[in-house]
């Protein structure tokens, strides 16, 4: 049963990773966003503690950030796998990276308040399988704190208060709208991911899947593409800048999707992602031994 | 140039404070978040030591060795969500420090005014740095009732580091950042449209 007990210390490692290390492409954006502040402003100042924070994660190997968010597991598994196995190691990694303090309890029965010791509970953590052509298992895991969830909005298009249409420019006008009114409050420097279209459920789940893209690659879309580039740049005009005390930098990255959707429907459907953007994927192989981080 | 506050905190010495001033706290601080703000709203019993004292939007992740409490990560949570609770708090308790992260509404900010009081925010997301400035768990209250999440911890911190953004006479930063972001929009917007 050896094989077998490798996914829970793999994914275990995953957890723990994700939770104090964050990503180096997270990491150049914000050493690039200091580098652009004036010295001596607020907007530096913030950032530096941030980037001393990132640092400080990893030597203290303890949480980037005392909220530990909503897990979010996406895995890609071989025809025949069995995900049911993946449940249980999944469960058991998250309950052991609770134990020894690299989750916070952050799980809370919604009808009677009380807290889970092990956030493990109905819809904690999340996952999601999908189907792969190879012989490995994809394990990539989100944690977003509850701050930054909270900025999320979805707009059902026309939208007459923020003139918007059901056209690109419309979805420019919704994503620009959501920014400017989050503030500081989703902890910017942030990462916007849209869904345009869907319905009212897979367009969130959909806005949501964009964080699992590198920050600096583009939308294959040329459209969308585009429109990523002038949203980055119009954002980032708003001056509302690091934890939203003013400054250069209000967001690194927009990341835009899109579903089809019915005739009525035209949602354009945004989640904010904080500065701890706090995202890993593993490459484990058949008996859970990691292979590789598919996301450094 | 930064600014030492230590306790005893009083109104006198929090209006000596600007807007954008950053502050080195050390003493005692209370954190407090959901649950409990509703509880001391409602009237629920107050820790001894909050009277004139500082209250932190915090919900820090804390881990059980050997009998001892430890703070393993400790940054500010979003201090929006006390709004409906922050005033009469601060009038009951005569709170003259809040420190958390995104700002407050005008209630909040008027009960300030009146009081005497400031709010500091600190670097959201960097509960290490800021972890670093706690320098021990005094006690904690009401863990049976709400949880190590949201359980009132009397902490002892020393030069935590945060900015003024709300003053003693209620002028908020945040207010003023959101005022000329919602002008750029306007800008940004009248300026282009996208086409094609």
């Amino acid at each position: 049963m050896k094989g077998i007990a490798d996914f829970e210390r793999s994914l275990f490692e995953l957890v723990r990773r994700t939770s104090v290390d964050l990503p180096m492409d997270v990491e150049t954006s914000l050493r690039a966003a200091y580098a652009r502040q004036k010295k001596g402003s607020r907007a530096r100042e913030v950032l530096g503690t941030i980037l001393e924070n990132v640092e400080l994660a990893r030597k203290n190997d303890a949480p980037l950030c005392q909220d530990t968010g909503t897990m979010t597991f996406l895995f890609r598994v071989p025809e025949n796998f069995d995900t049911n196995m993946l449940v249980a190691k999944t469960r058991a990694a998250v309950s052991k990276a609770t134990r020894l303090g690299y989750l916070r309890q952050n799980t809370i029965d919604s009808v009677t308040g009380a807290g889970y010791e092990t956030n493990i509970a109905h819809g904690a953590p999340i996952m999601h399988f999908e189907q792969c052509a190879r012989k490995v298992v994809e394990a990539h895991l989100l944690l977003k704190g509850g701050g930054c969830e909270n900025m999320g909005v979805q707009y059902s298009l026309p939208n007459t208060k923020i003139g918007a249409d059901r056209d690109l420019d419309g979805v420019r006008r919704c994503v620009l709208h959501a920014i400017q009114n989050a503030q500081g409050a989703g902890c910017a420097p942030g990462i916007v991911g849209v869904c345009i279209g869907g319905d009212r459920a897979t367009g969130y789940a959909h806005a949501k899947e964009q964080f699992f893209r590198k920050l600096d690659d583009k939308s294959p879309v040329k459209a969308l593409a585009r429109l990523e580039r002038m949203l980055l740049k119009e954002a980032n005009e708003l001056g509302i800048g690091p934890m939203g005390l003013g400054g250069a930098t209000t967001v690194m990255g927009i990341k835009l999707g899109a579903l089809s959707r019915a005739p009525a429907s035209f949602f354009v459907s945004v989640s904010y992602m904080c500065w701890a953007f706090r995202r890993r994927g593993a490459i484990l192989g058949l008996r859970g031994d990691i292979k590789r981080w598919a996301c450094k | 140039m930064t600014v030492q506050l230590r306790s005893p905190f009083t109104s006198a010495r929090v209006q000596e404070l600007n807007l954008g001033d950053t502050v080195a706290l050390s003493g005692r601080v209370f954190t407090a978040r959901d649950r409990a703000h509703r509880y001391l709203y409602e009237g629920g019993e107050a820790p001894a030591g909050l009277r004139h004292g500082a209250i932190y939007h915090c919900g820090p992740a804390i881990l059980r060795r050997d009998r001892m409490w430890i703070s393993r990560a400790a940054g500010p949570t979003t201090s929006m969500r006390q709004d409906p609770y922050m005033a009469r708090l601060i009038r009951k308790h005569r709170i003259h420090i809040i420190i958390g992260k995104g700002g407050m509404g005008r209630e909040t900010r008027e009960a300030c005014a009146e009081l005497g009081c400031v709010y500091l925010s600190a670097v959201g997301g960097a509960a290490q740095v800021l972890n670093e400035a706690v320098s021990r768990i005094v006690d904690v209250h009401n863990l049976r009732m709400f949880g190590p999440s949201e359980a009132i911890w009397e902490l002892e911190v020393v030069d935590f580091p945060a900015v003024v953004t709300i003053d003693a006479q209620g002028r908020s930063l945040h207010a003023r950042i959101l005022a000329q972001s919602r002008k750029a929009l306007g800008r940004i917007l009248k300026k282009s449209a996208l086409t094609g």
